[in-house]
């Protein structure tokens, strides 16, 4: 309960942070490599805010990790490299987009699965036919017609 | 003011409150056994109870105005979130933005439903197209029943009227970043979306009951779902735009729990919303849509659920307490299990369709764009509760972000478009292929030739793809509205003249269309970081942005500082094109900084300025100079994401309207 | 009466939303019983050697209390709970009354467990300060002013807590890590068991 309390506390303060527009000093001279840098980071959870990446986040431990990723881009590391750096220290909950293996498998096979299971239901609804819809009754015949006329 | 502060003293609302969950309960119990013992005086007990229930909340809410208006900070919730020099519109507005406001909200959009439910005039002889009087008294019941758990849920756990001692001299005050017009107007239409899902439910709980669908059910809970559809449309747009131009860094969604919370019934709304028209027209897949309608309004309840139990990691969650949220799961599995298990027993036993019909036919477009709603709703839903349940099971925590659902929606997204632009041509039971291909030449026309243009001007080949599909949803509408005025008898070619409905989809799918180009052109913002003192220049998109000045602004409940920004056409020659005032503002009860980000919003961009921070410094000779930081964007088209919202919605107003017979009239008028 | 595929697909929905419920019941009992928690991170250190970090220079004005280095665990004679904790930290605060009292009941005890800090983002004038009021329970600090070690530790925020066993080839190896402020509660559940060494 404590730790909850003081992730609330957290978010209160972090929501203002996370404004923030931080200095132009971080970004990397190379627009290039800056532009990568940020496509690493929007990959990468800030740890302490929630679901926001490190690259939207002005919280300080975001913004250690921010330039942990531009110092290793200028060290020639591949963004590869950078997530196994940060998931060998943070785990996989650093990753917005999970890797896929045993436990993400559902998450990442659902939209197949389930697009799946849809087309095929379907399916018997296309190969169903039969003769003629069941007649409508007098009242209901009435109430039609009526309805039709006014549209 | 005395005599007005003691009608509408808290406990009178306290009181209203109670009387109301009373009401609603009467309103839920009598006139089922009126309906169950034929007895007519019982069942007529529905549309009174409905109304006075209405009132009783109507009046509860204004004992709180009136607490928060006289800053009555004896009253717990106002004490916590309201001070005396919070402007007087938030003094309202704040009222919603908080667990037991919302909540209060939320059960008195759904005592409107009901009451509107209750005025509508029934059916008689004349007019056999309205709703049945039994059926509404049903209706009325049902809602009646969803009324009072939450009234009791809003009375027990989350009362709004409780009082505090010792009563503090002054409130904590609002979280400044809610001081906004578009929060204030955010949750009553999102509530109101929500909520009003409730009355497609009833009458899906009421056809199970019966174990039939009465004829014409479809038509009778279209415009429900229609107005439902609509308020949650403009509500997630109105949020999504907040999050535009308040947040400060131009992000419009993030993916968050409880905007997938949204999403998830728009989705499943939407799809409802389309498979209703299937039933209407050709009593066809009856049971699904009974599900639809159950599941849009459980999946409206669990994101209740879910923001308030602190089971999500929501940057938007109000403060979670655990005990609330036993007592709505309570809720939810009474509302939505108990649906979900009459469906389940009930369901089968649906008379089975005899007809089929082909893929390629109206019916066939309608299925598939179900098929693919449903499908991102599948995605989406995985995607929130992913992190909890692997937690719960597997003990692993893990995220699942922006980048998954870019991932996975997307290439959903993508059909569902080519199947919209389809669709709309499409005849029912069969459509022949000689046939459609004239009809949609046109359109084809039109996005083929724009297909050189968009890999051009859209940054990346997704996003060109995209904006293709999207432009060609919008030709397609237009073309067949076009085609339709043509195939009119040749005097009577008018606008009007074409039904309201095919306007009413065009138009949606028109909003979609727009929705989805703003989102393209927003893949190509551009955006610049500096560091600026008075007189620098920037170039940004072609532009010359100056900071001319920085100066102090005095706020009602803030202070602030200004940055003055002239953005010039082309270099600093050019004329000038607009000038920005992003602020920071320091609200000091809260101690809290917010951004106050300056938009212009241009036709086909939006130049968009925050200020994030400044500083003083001093150079050898001991001068102070101010330098500010500043993040500008050029945003391509991105007012045409609320604006498509706004459009689809208005779809779904132009279907509402009783527009026919007096544009007939006024046409007529107009030719006299 | 027959059961045909059409109940089958009735059902299903129900049955979907019954094993959501149960989930949810679950969660919402855990977070009462303070045994699930969503913002939880799982750290992927445990059960691993202790990582590389930059060696951290002691206090300035503490010449009694010795510095960090990745060496010292190298030598471990008994395990070690390392503390990361800062003065500008209000749940430290309130957690450190408990590791006082722990350290004075090791020191009777002969100590089976060394207690070592390492100091976030931190100022050395005011963590000394901190210390001095707060009685000093550690026997080894480092002060990580950059926040460089503690993010190879991964730590997100302060006060976490490593229990550390002796393991002469690796060189100390976690098996215990907490996020949040530690109390006797905590220590007699999970890190007594590991000491008694019946984890």
């Amino acid at each position: 309960m404590r730790r909850l309390l003081l992730a609330f506390f957290l978010l209160l303060f972090t929501i203002p942070a996370s404004l923030a527009v931080d200095t132009p000093d971080e970004m990397l001279p190379d627009p290039a490599l800056e532009q990568k840098a940020q496509q690493i980071g929007q990959q990468l959870r800030c740890l302490v805010c929630q679901n926001e990446s490190i690259e939207e986040s002005s919280a300080p431990l975001a913004r250690d990790l921010r330039h942990i990723v531009r110092q290793q881009l200028q060290q020639g590391h591949s963004p590869k490299d950078i997530e196994a750096w940060m998931v060998q220290r943070y785990g996989e909950f650093i990753r917005l987009r999970p890797a896929f293996y045993a436990v993400t498998a559902l998450l990442w096979l659902m939209p197949v699965l389930s697009l799946m299971v849809a087309l095929g239901l379907a399916r018997r609804l296309w190969r169903r036919s039969a003769p003629s819809p069941a007649p409508l009754t007098p009242e209901e015949r009435r109430t039609l017609d009526s309805l039709l006329k006014k549209d | 003011m005395t005599t007005l502060a003691t009608l509408f003293c808290p406990e009178g609302g306290h009181f209203a409150l109670a009387l109301a969950c009373a009401l609603a309960f009467m309103q839920g119990v009598l006139p089922l056994i009126g309906l169950r013992r034929a007895d007519s005086p019982l069942t007529a007990l529905a549309r009174p109870l409905a109304l006075s229930q209405c009132l009783a909340l109507l009046f509860a809410w204004t004992c709180l105005i009136v607490a928060s208006l006289g800053d009555d900070f004896s009253l717990k919730l106002i004490a916590e979130t309201s001070a005396i020099s919070k402007p007087w519109v938030y003094k309202i507005a704040g009222l919603w933005g908080n667990h037991e406001g919302s909540l209060l909200l939320w059960v008195t959009l759904l005592a409107l439903w009901c009451a509107g439910l209750a005025l509508l005039p029934g059916q008689n002889a004349t007019r056999p197209e309205r709703l049945p009087c039994r059926l509404r008294a049903r209706l009325l019941a049902l809602l009646g029943l969803v009324g009072a758990g939450f009234q009791l849920f809003c009375l027990t756990t989350s009362n709004p009227f409780l009082r505090l001692w010792p009563v503090p001299a002054d409130g904590m005050g609002m979280n400044p970043l809610l001081q906004d017009p578009g929060l204030a107007v955010h949750p009553p239409l999102l509530y109101g979306g929500y909520v009003g899902f409730a009355v497609p439910f009833a009458f899906a709980i009421s056809a199970l009951l019966d174990g039939k669908t009465e004829a014409l059910w479809a038509r009778y809970m279209r415009p429900w779902v229609i107005s439902a559809w609509a308020l949650l449309t403009l509500g997630i747009t109105l949020g999504s735009w907040w999050s535009y131009s308040v947040l400060g860094w131009g992000g419009y969604w993030f993916w968050d729990p409880v905007e997938n919370a949204a999403l998830i019934p728009w989705l499943t709304g939407t799809a409802l919303l389309h498979s209703v028209l299937v039933v209407e027209k050709r009593n066809l897949l009856q049971g699904w849509c009974l599900l639809l309608a159950i599941a849009t309004f459980a999946f409206s309840l669990s994101g209740t659920f879910l923001v308030r139990s602190g089971i999500l990691n929501s940057v938007h969650a109000f403060a979670n307490d655990p005990a609330r949220g036993l007592f709505i799961l309570g809720l939810l599995g009474l509302y939505g299990g108990g649906s979900l298990l009459l469906f389940a027993i009930r369901a089968p036993a649906l008379p089975v369709p005899q007809t089929g019909f082909s893929p390629l036919s109206r019916e066939g477009a309608l299925l598939l764009n179900n098929i693919l709603l449903c499908t991102l709703c599948a995605v989406v839903l995985t995607g929130t509760l992913y992190p909890p349940f692997m937690q719960l099971l597997f003990g692993r925590t893990l995220s699942v972000g922006k980048p998954f659902f870019d991932a996975t929606t997307i290439p959903l997204t993508l059909p569902l478009l080519a199947v919209m632009g389809v669709s709309m041509a499409l005849p029912w039971r069969q459509a022949r292929a000689d046939r459609l291909l004239p009809r949609l030449a046109p359109a084809l026309l039109i996005t083929a030739g724009a297909i050189l243009p968009a890999f051009w001007l859209f940054p990346t080949p997704l996003a060109a793809s995209t904006a293709l599909l999207a432009l060609w949803v919008i030709s397609a509408a237009l073309c067949d509205l076009a085609l339709r005025l043509q195939a009119l008898p040749k005097g009577d070619r008018q606008l009007h003249r074409l039904p309201r409905s095919l306007w009413a989809a065009s138009l949606a799918h028109i909003g979609v269309g727009v929705t989805i180009l703003g989102l393209c052109g927003m893949a190509g913002s551009q955006e610049r970081l500096i560091e600026a003192r008075p007189g620098t220049h920037a170039t940004l998109a072609g532009r010359d942005w100056a900071l001319t000045a920085l100066t102090a602004h005095h706020g009602p409940n803030y202070e602030a500082v200004e940055a003055h920004l002239t953005i010039r056409q082309r270099d600093t020659h050019g004329p000038v094109l607009a000038e920005l005032t992003p602020q920071i503002r320091l609200f000091p009860q809260q101690g809290q900084r917010t951004l106050h980000v300056a938009i212009l919003h241009r036709p086909l961009e939006d130049l968009y300025a925050a200020l994030g921070s400044v500083k003083e410094e001093h150079d050898p000779q001991g001068q102070g100079h101010y330098t500010a930081i500043l993040r500008l964007h050029e945003n391509p088209l991105a007012s045409w994401i609320w604006l498509g919202g706004i459009i689809m919605a208005l779809g779904g107003v132009l279907h509402l309207l009783p527009a026919r017979r007096r544009l007939i009239h006024s046409a007529g008028k107009a030719r006299a | 009466m027959k059961l045909t595929r059409r109940h089958l697909l009735a059902a299903l929905p129900a049955l979907g939303a019954a094993g959501l419920g149960a989930g949810f019941v679950r969660m919402l009992h855990g977070l009462n019983q303070g045994h699930f928690d969503p913002r939880a991170i799982n750290t992927p250190l445990t059960g691993q050697p202790v990582p590389d970090f930059p060696t951290l220079s002691p206090l300035p004005d503490a010449p009694a209390l010795p510095g960090l280095a990745r060496e010292n665990f190298q030598s471990l004679k008994q395990p070690v709970l390392l503390f990361i904790w800062a003065s500008w930290c209000l749940p430290c605060v309130e957690e450190i009354p408990f590791i006082r009292q722990l350290a004075t009941s090791l020191v009777n005890r002969t100590a089976p467990l060394a207690l070592w800090g390492l100091c976030y983002k931190d100022q050395p004038a005011s963590a000394a300060r901190w210390l001095e009021q707060a009685g000093n329970p550690f026997t080894r600090l480092g002060m990580d002013q950059e926040g460089q070690a503690a993010i190879d530790w991964g730590v997100t925020g302060v006060p976490e807590a490593f229990l550390i066993m002796p393991a002469p080839q690796t060189g100390g190896r976690i098996v215990w890590h907490r996020t949040g402020g530690l109390t006797d509660a905590l220590y007699q559940a999970h890190i007594r068991p590991h000491l008694e060494g019946t984890p």
